[in-house]
């Protein structure tokens, strides 16, 4: 690593290398750690069981998301059937530890990687890890983000350090420009169905290349997210000014007279000319069409105008959870309910494209349809643009901010067997709900899809007149 | 961590690809701050025809409800088995159901460590080592893990594999990883002051408390 030209991923691997072991592994500096309610606080239970202290209370944050009640107003402080001792152990482990805890009503709750860079704890160059597998998300500000178990989680705060091993490094250049109605969403999903939810394992990634220069940073986030959907260890993409400009003057981002020094560093984590990656995929985005999924693993994608594969195994369970027929198109199937949300898709960008698709329409008669913006400050965000009355207008739900209905937690969930169309991460048997049969697809697909009342094309939006309001109603 | 150095038990057959850590233990079957009282959610949405209601009416389809499947203490699955949510959660339902080796082409790489740090011993094999795999226990073959030697043996089969040095060596003699990293505490100390002058603007770590 002394010599020639270096990764990315390397150069922040040396970065944070306080020792190297003989099997190639690393013990690294965890610069900064997230935790939630939900596996957060074991791993904080476990420690004061076995009277061990944090090594660095002060770099941890936490946050109540996963099971946080997401009605209007949270009557309640959690959607999950006894789930208020998660929430109460959190707030009582954080105030014992001295972390810094984004309570439920505070006014900068949110998703935990969607605060994070909110909140400019995370940024380019720094470890960062939690327990929760999307903090790939995080890479996209050029940070080595990834997500960890219980047990990692507790050695990060017993010891500001985690050992990990040598992973091989993968590059994926995406080149040309996306079409109109295509998205960060939708590239992601390409790869995946294209290569299989497990062509990345034991890989780090990079994404590079002008159409992720073109992404904006919360496009980046939605790419970023879904590498552990792809099997990686977790994504990255190397900070440029789009990222520099992002990060200044947030909560936990450099002071003022630090970020000059800060940036000049920032500047040097790019890889270098002549690297050679162990693997490396090139992918022409130009003429991307919407993905959606059909099965039960996010490698179950097609183009929304394409059709459920033919070729499917025999043994595979995925086409009677789903109610499907190999060959069956996937545009017109019925929808139950729709759903925008989630630590892929909940932020501002996401919410102003789907309203953007919902102004004066409504969502069809007998659907279900609910927006859950990923924190606090995208929802005041969306209030000040008034992206809320779109929503309500057209009869989407308006939420309280959390990983709501993205996994089902017990409590209040979608009919057993309804047909979803979500902007989630995991089309898992069971995920959102017992039998609920979930198609995962951008936040423009599931907002026209919830207007036409099936699963449908977004490119035909433009094509199709608005109703006037009286014939809504029926 | 727990010690593991040999196993030989039951096994059974999964023959599923990408079976996440939703289907091992659902989210809603988490129900306490605590890494115990899971084994009764293992697989639930599988192995109770009833689950989404909170019952516990076995699905006699389901692998674990038939012939030896309570006793069984091996588990060979497909590709990519664990992928999907961080939930340590999985691996703690399996062990306190009794599974103790987890034979499959690959798996979710988070829950791969979490196994390792679990006493739950993971073992990749090729596509062919698995299909056979399956067959012989099908067949009624008990299944044995030697750690030390790094074989899984079953019937007539015997298969090598490798796990990380530092993960073998930690289950091999049941170390903490925690204690094993705080005997170079010292070393970690000098790395951080070090980082402080050269990333002091990492070191910026106080809300405000008007937030």
């Amino acid at each position: 690593m002394t010599s020639g030209p270096a990764s990315l991923f390397d150069k922040i691997l040396a970065a944070h290398t306080i020792k190297r072991f003989e099997d190639q592994g690393t013990l690294v500096l965890i610069d900064r750690i997230l935790l939630h309610e939900r596996t957060g606080s074991v791993a904080l239970a476990s420690l004061e069981e076995d009277g061990r202290a944090l090594a660095a209370p002060e770099t941890v944050l936490a946050t109540i998301d996963h099971i946080a009640d997401n009605r209007p107003g949270r009557p309640a402080l959690s959607r999950m059937p006894g789930g208020e001792v998660f929430v109460e152990a959190m707030r009582q482990q954080s105030q014992r530890a001295g972390i810094t805890l984004y309570d439920v009503h505070d006014r900068d709750q949110g998703i935990v990687h969607v605060i994070a860079p909110e909140q400019g704890f995370a940024l380019p160059g720094v470890t960062i890890v939690c327990p929760d597998s999307h903090t790939c998300s995080l890479g996209a500000l050029g940070a080595l983000a990834w997500g960890i178990g219980t047990s990692e989680a507790e050695h990060a705060l017993a010891t500001r350090t985690l050992r990990i091993p040598a992973y091989k490094q993968m590059r994926i250049v995406l080149t040309g420009t996306l079409p109109e109605w295509s998205t960060a969403k939708d590239v992601i999903l390409a790869l995946i169905s294209r290569h299989s939810a497990r062509h990345a394992v034991g890989h780090v990634i990079e994404f590079a290349g002008p159409a992720v220069d073109d992404m904006p940073i919360e496009a980046r986030l939605t790419l970023c997210n879904m590498a552990v959907e792809f099997g990686a260890f977790t994504a990255m993409i190397a900070p440029d000014e789009k990222t520099f400009d992002y990060v200044e003057g947030r909560t936990f981002s450099p002071e003022p007279a630090q970020i000059a020094e800060a940036r000049m560093w920032w500047k040097t984590l790019r890889t270098d000319a002549g690297y050679t990656f162990d693997q490396e995929i090139r992918f022409d985005v130009t003429n991307l069409a919407p993905m959606v999924s059909w099965g039960t693993s996010p490698e179950h994608a097609v183009p929304v105008d394409g059709t459920v594969p033919e070729d499917i195994p025999d043994d595979s369970r995925a086409l009677d959870y789903m109610a499907l027929r190999p060959g069956q198109p996937l545009a017109g199937l019925k929808v139950d309910t729709a759903f925008i949300g989630s630590c892929t898709n909940s932020r501002l960008s996401d919410l102003r494209r789907a309203a953007g698709i919902l102004r004066g329409r409504r969502v069809a008669p007998g659907v279900k349809a609910i927006c859950v913006p990923g924190s606090n400050a995208v929802k005041r965000a969306a209030e000040e643009e008034g992206l809320d009355r779109i929503f309500t207008a057209a009869g989407f739900e308006w939420q309280e901010p959390g990983c709501a209905m993205c996994f089902y937690a017990g409590g209040a969930s979608f009919g057993e067997r309804d047909r979803v169309i979500s902007s989630t991460n995991r089309n898992f048997e069971g995920r959102q709900g017992p039998g609920a049969r979930t198609h995962i697809a951008s936040p423009e697909t599931v907002a026209w899809s919830a207007v036409q009342g099936r699963i449908s094309d977004v490119r035909n939006w433009a094509k199709t007149p608005v109703r006037p309001p009286d014939e809504r109603v029926s | 961590m727990s010690e593991f150095r040999k196993h030989k038990g039951r096994a059974v057959v999964m023959a599923q690809d990408n079976i996440s850590t939703d289907q091992i233990i659902p989210s809603r079957e988490m129900k306490r701050v605590s890494k115990i009282g899971l084994g009764d959610g293992l697989f639930a949405n599988l192995r109770y025809i009833d689950a989404a209601k909170g019952g516990r009416t076995p699905d006699p389809d389901f692998v674990l409800n038939q012939r030896d499947g309570e006793s069984a203490s091996v588990l060979v699955a497909g590709a990519n088995f664990g992928c999907g949510s961080s939930r340590e959660h999985a691996v703690w339902a399996l062990k306190e159901f009794g599974f103790r080796v987890i034979a499959a082409e690959s798996f979710g790489t988070i829950f791969f460590n979490n196994c390792a740090a679990n006493g739950v011993l993971p073992v990749v094999l090729t596509p062919e080592e698995v299909s056979a795999l399956m067959e012989t226990v099908l067949a009624g073959s008990h299944v044995k893990a030697d750690l030390e030697a790094q074989r899984l043996m079953a019937g007539d089969l015997d298969f090598s594999f490798t796990l990380p040095p530092a993960q073998r060596e930690m289950l091999l003699k049941g170390l903490s990883a925690i204690d094993v990293t705080l005997a170079d505490k010292p070393l970690i100390d000098l790395f951080v002051a070090q980082d402080q002058k050269l990333r002091g603007w990492l070191y910026k770590t106080e809300r405000p408390s008007n937030g």
